[in-house]
């Protein structure tokens, strides 16, 4: 037993000690997937939700289960995340795991997975560009490359230098009828071409909201060309119906 | 000496039909031609967000018109409603929504004490479809109408409904929508005042393709990665928080109030046989007007495109091919896309499918290898990760699509790619590893030889090219070199093999 017990001591501990660090280029996809402390991203750093985001915090717990109160982690980030001006620092992934009482790894694990939470600060205007195949048949390369230049010639994923704006690129966003599309916060622009995305962004640039939507001047996915379909008034209640529901 | 050749075509002159054929005794059925759809039989009257979405707004326009009385005459009517109408899923699957809500009442399920769901799946993220926000922000009461009734259907207490968190517009409309439908005493305790109770719930996603498959989604909704599950067990046994649940797609389950009030024949006068009914079709890419339009099952592709989108750009001829229902299903040249029709089974002949009914149209200005490599960067960065196969393969063909797009590759590696897709192929737990698959099938079935060009063009410019990309002229013979690069294999030696039929 106690040889057994004795024996790594015999085991020559050079080997162990001669082993330098090994270390590799860090290579950054599109967004790292690990947490290191830095100055403005912290678990020292307080985060609270307001009384307002709490009533509603609470009010969205209320639609699962008490038993699986942790179903509501998505929303409950996302609130955070808006508050703490667009992005999920690990204070706010702490604090949603207390309030629901699930381990914080749990959370991380959720806030690394979905793409619309933002680990890393953004600037005021959030501009993601879609880029995907339909988008990019009508353009959108053009567009992500305008958008860049406009902002004075930062890359995709970056921030300017007076943090008003982050450009991504992003996955389709589901308005592909009206690409090329870009999103602006929470709006969608599209039907975009060169010159209606800068004016957006100037928009932005000065403080003023664009009306989001198509730029081309349709209502929103029928025929531009004038309607091929619904062009009727819409048929009312019991109209056509079998003659029980009419 | 006998010459084969003689002897066989005495053979099959013998054997070659008469030429003159005796009366004909059966005719033809007269040919019908689908599309066309009129105003009165569009479900979906405020798709395009003329009027007001609101529920007075619904009400006018004949939403929630006697669903108390929809309720009440029961689960297995509406049910049977639903398989009478011949309706089949709309999110890409085409299962029939009939048979799978039935799934719900197995016998005994009353004894069974837990609640049970309904999970209606508004996560639309597949590239090209763009169908569901259009139910979502124009017709929202349809679909919490629709709730109601397919949860009746399944006997189920509550619907959740996961929306992409993209559509935040749309999620306002909604939710909108499900206040005053509370409010009115449609839904909640005692909905409609048919003494049933049913809670509708909205959940907003946030950014993941992959949460559109349906125990993807269950995940997501109990608040995990949304990483799909093993079935069985499906989820008509243990879904979500551990419950029966049935997971549809929105417009699945917006058209069926409508379907039971008209009745399940009026719908099913629609379309081919086993592909009943009318649908949402959104038309992007190289058209001159791209629209969301409601029509016939079954109408011509080619009538689609001509009658609600204002043709092809450039004309029809300036067509190179088609995608018909999202990114997921394999490309068509021109000469199959003249003569499909747009459902489940004439696509399915055609090798490709109806999927969600996006077609994705290309003209000839488009370089159709960077398309599809593009499809490719897109799995590659929704794979959820889970199943080796998918994570690493989807990287893989992403890779091999970009060279391909130069053309930096020996023309063996077209077979290989092939191979790969067909190895990922079937192999994991949800169906994006297949998605990602398909469209570089497609491309190579009908693009094959603009691919080879491609790579002939690189070789002639540059050189031998080994497998991986590696340029022979690069190498250092000196060095100890693999010899199964294929840096010293011949250009044309892969065409001369005969190619394999995929």
């Amino acid at each position: 037993m106690s040889a057994i017990a004795r024996l790594p001591k015999t085991l020559p501990s050079r080997t162990y000690l001669s082993r330098t660090f090994s270390s590799s280029l860090p290579r950054k996809s599109d967004a790292l997937f690990v947490h290191r402390d830095t100055s403005y991203n912290n678990p020292k750093i307080p985060f609270e939700f307001s009384e307002e985001n709490l009533k509603r915090a609470t009010e969205i717990i209320s639609h699962y289960p008490p038993q699986y109160k942790k179903a509501a982690v998505i929303p409950l980030l996302d609130l955070g995340q808006r508050q703490n001006k667009g992005w999920t620092s690990i204070s706010v992934m702490n604090r949603v795991a207390k309030l629901l009482e699930m381990p914080p790894m749990r959370v991380y694990e959720v806030a690394t997975f979905y793409t619309m939470f933002n680990r890393e600060p953004i600037g005021e205007h959030f501009v993601q560009v879609c880029t995907t195949t339909p988008c990019m048949l009508r353009g959108s390369t053009d567009i992500l490359h305008t958008v860049c230049q406009h902002l004075g010639g930062i890359k995709p994923g970056e921030t300017t230098k007076d943090r008003k704006f982050t450009v991504v690129e992003v996955e389709c966003q589901g308005a592909c009828s009206n690409a090329p599309m870009i999103v602006v916060g929470d709006d969608f622009y599209e039907d975009l071409t060169r010159e209606t995305t800068a004016k957006i962004l100037d928009a932005f640039a000065k403080g003023e909201k664009p009306k989001p939507g198509p730029q081309s001047g349709r209502h929103t996915s029928e025929n531009s060309a004038g309607l091929t379909a619904l062009t009727s008034k819409p048929y009312g209640p019991g109209q056509f119906c079998s003659p029980e529901f009419q | 000496m006998l010459k084969p050749t003689t002897s066989t075509s005495r053979i099959s002159r013998h054997l070659l039909p008469r030429s003159t054929r005796s009366m004909a005794t059966v005719a033809d059925p007269p040919v019908r031609r689908y599309g066309g759809l009129k105003d009165q039989d569009r479900i979906f009257t405020n798709a395009y967000c003329r009027h007001d979405f609101g529920l007075k707004g619904a009400l006018s326009r004949g939403d929630w018109h006697k669903t108390k009385e929809i309720i009440l005459k029961g689960d297995s009517w509406i049910i049977q409603t639903i398989k009478d109408s011949g309706l089949r899923g709309r999110g890409g699957a085409g299962f029939p929504s009939g048979l799978k809500w039935s799934f719900m009442n197995k016998p005994g399920w009353e004894k069974d004490p837990r609640p049970r769901y309904l999970v209606v799946n508004a996560d639309e993220g597949e590239p090209g479809t763009c169908k569901d926000r259009e139910i979502l922000r124009g017709d929202p009461h349809k679909l919490v109408e629709g709730c109601l009734v397919a949860g009746r259907a399944m006997n189920a207490s509550a619907a959740y409904i996961y929306i992409r968190g993209e559509f935040i517009q749309e999620a306002h409309h909604l939710e909108q929508s499900i206040n005053e439908a509370y409010k009115a005493g449609l839904i909640g305790k005692n909905a409609c005042g048919s003494g049933y109770n049913f809670d509708v719930y909205l959940h907003r996603g946030a950014g993941a393709y992959i949460c559109g498959e349906e125990t993807a989604l269950i995940e997501s909704l109990e608040g995990k990665q949304g990483k799909p599950r093993l079935k069985p067990p499906f989820p008509a046994d243990v879904g979500l928080f551990g419950c029966p649940t049935t997971v549809a797609n929105v417009e699945t389950v917006a058209v069926a109030p409508t379907i039971c009030r008209r009745g399940g024949a009026w719908f099913s006068s629609f379309g081919r046989e086993r592909n009943q009914g009318t649908k949402l079709f959104c038309i992007s890419g190289h058209v001159n007007n791209p629209c969301v339009v409601e029509e016939e099952m079954s109408i011509p592709l080619n009538d689609l495109i001509e009658k609600h989108c204002g043709g092809v750009i450039g004309g029809w001829d300036n067509l190179l091919g088609i995608i018909p229902g999202g990114s997921s299903v394999p490309v068509l040249p021109k000469h199959i896309c003249e003569e499909v029709l747009m459902d489940f089974d004439s696509l399915k002949d055609a090798q490709s499918g109806l999927g969600t009914g996006a077609v994705i149209v290309m003209d000839k200005s488009t370089d159709m290898v960077a398309a599809i490599a593009r499809f490719s960067h897109f799995y590659k960065h929704e794979s959820c990760g889970q199943c080796t196969p998918c994570r690493e393969g989807t990287t893989w063909m992403m890779k091999m699509m970009d060279r391909m797009v130069e053309g930096r590759a020996h023309r063996r590696e077209i077979d290989m790619l092939l191979e790969l897709t067909k190895q990922v192929e079937g192999r994991t737990i949800c169906a994006l590893g297949d998605a990602a698959a398909w469209p570089i099938q497609g491309l190579m079935r009908h693009f094959r030889p603009e691919v080879e060009k491609r790579i002939d063009e690189f070789r002639a410019k540059h050189g031998a090219v080994g497998f991986g990309g590696q340029l022979a002229s690069e190498v250092d013979d000196n060095l100890a070199v693999p010899d199964d690069l294929g840096l010293r294999l011949p250009a044309i030696e892969a065409s001369q093999q005969q190619q394999p039929r995929i």
